[in-house]
């Protein structure tokens, strides 16, 4: 029993993404095919050069039909998926394995989620019949829970971790300002956000990530195959999925400053690429910032800063666009927006354009001038103490 | 010797200080103020915290045999409140478990069926009273809870009180009444009751200390409730008894049904041994107890005097928020979809946690689980769990947040991650608490709650709040 990981075995030769926001105008089937066109359209293909298709939305649909439908697909094989924030991560996961083991040539990994046709502003999820006993928790107020926590142990100010969070928000809206599909394309002011109303705990409405309607798409093709499409293809280095024991609420020895399942899911992820040295070999990280301390935490997971001096990292700028490792050059699920199903193909598709040197300049990150070869994405699906967790690293050379 | 086992007291957290609601409807004056149920309590809630004060810690084969629950203002119909009260006391199914509910008289009645009954009995009296703004209801009322456990005495439980004796006066009139699904009791001409009242009161009390062969004189306390405050006043006046014990009315008002059980609760946290207790109660009629107490009572008050909890009493209740609470002043929802009640039959499968509050423990490696599972989350085994009691095992908060946006009909939700004392954990709701004033390490104790009512279910489940009181006074309040 091991997990081997598919190393250099499959690639990405074609990605699409709509602009993310409150398309009003737009359908589900309207985002799909938009996404999916700019997916074929990217790597030269169209339906009938697709053998399979992973679907992934955590509510917008149900069934492979709810693609097939949309795209008119003549009698293929369309699995619809769901793992919560992870949705679209696992639509490309799968697909990759799928061309991987040799059961399909070319696979489609699409994903969606049209969150403004609810009536309101926040997330809306589908109750399951329950005994009523679950504590009514919005999602700010359980990932807040993260700040008194961290707050305590590492003997941070609460002020001073405040002012590390709105750092966090800060950045993703700068990088948002200069990313044309993003939801929010304004800069922000750090006082404003530390000012704005709050939400739950020292979560203001700038902490939180965008509610936003949106679909992004890859076309992946065994590594051997990846030069008919294009020249610059992203090689799957490394891909981990891990649903967690829902232990923290339960266990005291769980303390609110980490997220185990994303530890376990970088180790996996890290080892199958061979990554030993995570803030020093990767180029970029997209990484899952729902709420600011999120992002604070998965800094310190992810093997980007020491435990305890995630916060310190963060206000010395080592995440910032012209940081040492760009966390979140798109803006992330704070300015990009986080239509649940579409946000891991999204992430990817930062990887795709920063990689390849395709981001627009005034995004463009250095590090890949300096020699780094890799990115990561990056997804957490739940709550603190309850969750489940994505981690791929890309590349853009296949390793010797 | 059969008589009073046990007993314990409930006084939510909030009080209206009368002043308030004067001030709010440009009226001067008020004086004192009222104990007030918070959002997340009605009758049932506050009988299951009274009823567990009056259990605790009593031996195994003292637990009662039969529960009757009281009230005016029953949270359900056609259903019966009890069973709710018996399933978070976590009472055998052989356990009888009915309502005497609807009438103010109710719990004189049910008091008096506990105390003549032939097995273990638990009676718990509990009132949410109603009334309209600015209404001499909604001023002078209050809302408690208090229980008491009847039966034979034994080693482990001796009779802390004999009933020695009780006398009735039944009389059809009318001088308060409600009509079902109306918040408003409407009464007769104040002196029609007096008179009314008067003779009932009278014989009841003399027909009383007749029985028990004593007379006003000899009578160390005498306890009057009843709604009627004018006749309640002149029958003290006439009965010949010179202590006469408080009325609470300046501190919790007058809780209807529970009112005799809030009082002679406070009396006995006092009381010396070998003292005559005499309680009135003037409901529809006039019911007088003769009440001796042992020197077994010295050790076994309740946990909580009613005292106490009076001084812990948070009087900065608006008006406003009251009336929220009371459905008499509509507010704007968030603009989030309607929340869900809960289900019957997932209900039914975890009764014991739902109402219970018991986790599980793993035989193996003994970690606990709240709620209970049956795959331990640490060493895996399946099935090896046994059922753990936590509703009365202290907690220490680990983490907290305020949540701004959940739905509640009190916003802003706390919401804490607390770690009981000898294990386990549990993400929950902090009730009656000020939210600026939670820090992690703070001490909570389990209170049951009707979290919410929606869909026509009532929500019944348990919070965390902050232990009431002085916690390391509350511990030893026991006279030497």
């Amino acid at each position: 029993m091991a997990s081997n990981g598919i190393r250099d075995r499959a690639a990405i030769v074609g990605m699409g993404c709509t602009n993310f926001g409150e398309h009003w105008d737009l359908s589900t089937d309207d985002l799909l095919i938009e996404s999916s066109q700019a997916a074929m359209a990217s790597a030269g293909v169209g339906p009938d050069d697709i053998d399979a298709y992973w679907f992934g939305t955590m509510g917008s649909g149900i069934s492979g039909l709810a693609l097939s439908r949309a795209l008119r697909l003549e009698n293929k094989p369309v699995t619809r998926l769901e793992n919560m924030c992870a949705t679209g991560s696992e639509a490309l996961r799968n697909a990759c394995y799928a061309v991987a083991s040799g059961a399909f040539d070319v696979a489609m990994a699409i994903g969606v989620e049209k969150l403004k046709d609810s009536g309101f502003s926040g997330l809306v999820s589908n109750t399951v019949p329950s005994d009523g006993t679950a504590a009514q928790a919005t999602a700010p107020a359980r990932f807040s829970l993260l700040g008194p926590a961290y707050a305590k142990k590492y003997g941070v100010d609460e002020a001073e971790l405040k002012d590390v969070l709105t750092r966090i928000a800060w950045k993703n809206h700068y990088n948002g300002a200069r990313n044309s599909r993003a939801q929010f394309r304004k800069e922000v002011s750090k006082d404003a956000i530390a000012r704005a109303a709050p939400i739950a705990g020292m979560l203001g409405v700038f902490d939180c990530s965008g509610v936003s309607d949106g679909s992004a798409a890859a076309i992946v093709v065994r590594a051997e195959d990846a030069g008919r499409y294009t020249d610059s293809p992203l090689y799957v280095k490394g891909l981990s999925f891990v649903a967690g024991p829902a232990r923290g609420n339960m266990d005291p020895a769980y303390d609110y400053t980490t997220f185990p399942e994303v530890v376990a899911a970088a180790t996996d992820a890290y080892r199958q690429a061979g990554v030993t040295d995570p803030r020093a070999q990767l180029a970029m990280a997209e990484v899952h910032d729902c709420f600011t301390p999120t992002e604070l935490v998965l800094m310190e997971d992810l093997g980007f800063a020491e435990r305890g001096f995630g916060w310190k990292e963060v206000l010395a700028g080592t995440y910032d666009l012209e940081g040492e490792l760009p966390v979140n050059p798109d803006g992330g699920l704070k300015a990009f927006g986080h239509p649940i199903g579409a946000s891991g193909l999204r992430m990817m598709f930062e990887c795709w354009l920063q990689l390849r040197g395709e981001a627009p300049e005034a995004r463009r990150i250095k590090s890949i001038e300096a020699g780094r070869k890799l990115a990561l994405t990056h997804n957490l699906g739940g709550h603190p103490g309850e969750c489940v967790s994505f981690v791929s690293v890309v590349g853009y050379e296949p390793d010797a | 010797m059969t008589g009073l086992i046990r007993y314990g007291a409930y006084l939510p957290h909030h009080r209206l200080r009368r002043a308030e609601v004067a001030a709010a409807l440009g009226e001067r004056g008020g004086t004192g103020s009222r104990a007030v149920a918070s959002y997340d309590e009605d009758a049932t809630s506050m009988a299951v915290e009274a009823a567990r004060r009056a259990l605790r810690g009593l031996p195994e084969q003292a637990r009662p045999q039969r529960l009757l629950f009281a009230t005016a203002n029953p949270p359900y119909l056609e259903k019966t409140n009890a069973t709710v009260v018996h399933a978070a006391l976590d009472l055998d199914p052989s356990v009888l478990a009915v309502d005497v509910n609807g009438s103010v008289r109710s719990g004189v009645g049910a008091l008096l069926l506990a105390a003549e009954g032939q097995a273990p009995t638990l009676v718990v009296l509990s009132d949410v009273r109603t009334g309209l703004a600015g209404g001499a209801d909604e001023r002078d009322a209050g809302d408690a809870a208090a229980g008491f456990l009847f039966g034979p005495g034994t080693d482990d439980a001796p009779v802390i009180a004999e009933m020695v004796a009780h006398a009735s006066a039944t009389g059809e009139f009318l001088d308060r009444w409600r009509l079902p699904g109306t918040p408003v009791a409407r009464v007769w001409e104040e002196r029609f009751g007096e008179y009314a009242y008067g003779p009932l009161a009278d014989a009841s009390f003399t027909a009383a200390l007749k029985s028990a062969g004593t007379t006003p004189a000899e009578v160390d306390v005498l306890i009057a409730a009843g709604t009627h405050g004018r006749a309640v006043r002149a029958f003290l006046a006439g009965a010949g008894v010179a202590n006469v014990a408080d009325s609470l009315a300046s501190t919790v008002g007058n809780p209807g049904t529970a009112q005799p059980g809030l009082l002679l609760a406070d009396v006995l946290d006092r009381a010396g041994p070998g003292q005559t207790i005499v309680l009135t109660v003037l409901a529809d009629g006039a019911t007088t107890f003769v009440f001796r107490t042992t020197d077994a009572l010295a050790g076994r008050r309740a946990p909580l005097p009613v005292a106490r909890q009076i001084a812990a009493g948070d009087d900065s209740l608006r008006y406003a928020q009251f009336l929220s609470w009371r459905g008499q002043l509509t507010r704007e929802p968030p603009r989030r979809p309607d929340p869900v009640g809960p289900v019957a039959p997932a209900s039914l499968r975890t009764a014991g946690y739902k109402f219970g509050f018991a986790g599980s423990r793993c035989l193996q490696c003994g970690q606990v689980h709240l709620p209970p599972v049956r795959v331990c989350i640490s060493c895996k085994a399946v099935d090896r769990m046994e059922s753990l009691p936590l509703a009365d095992i202290p907690a220490t908060v680990a983490t907290y947040t305020i949540d701004h946006l959940a739905f509640s009909p009190s916003p802003p939700v706390v919401l804490v991650v607390v770690d009981f004392d000898g294990g386990g954990r549990f993400l929950c709701e902090l009730t009656d608490v000020d939210p600026s004033a939670v820090r992690i390490g703070d001490r909570v104790e389990m209170t049951f709650r009707r979290v919410i009512t929606a869909g026509g279910i009532h929500n019944y489940f348990w919070k965390a709040r902050p232990v009431p009181g002085d916690a390391s006074a509350a511990s030893s309040n026991e006279e030497s």
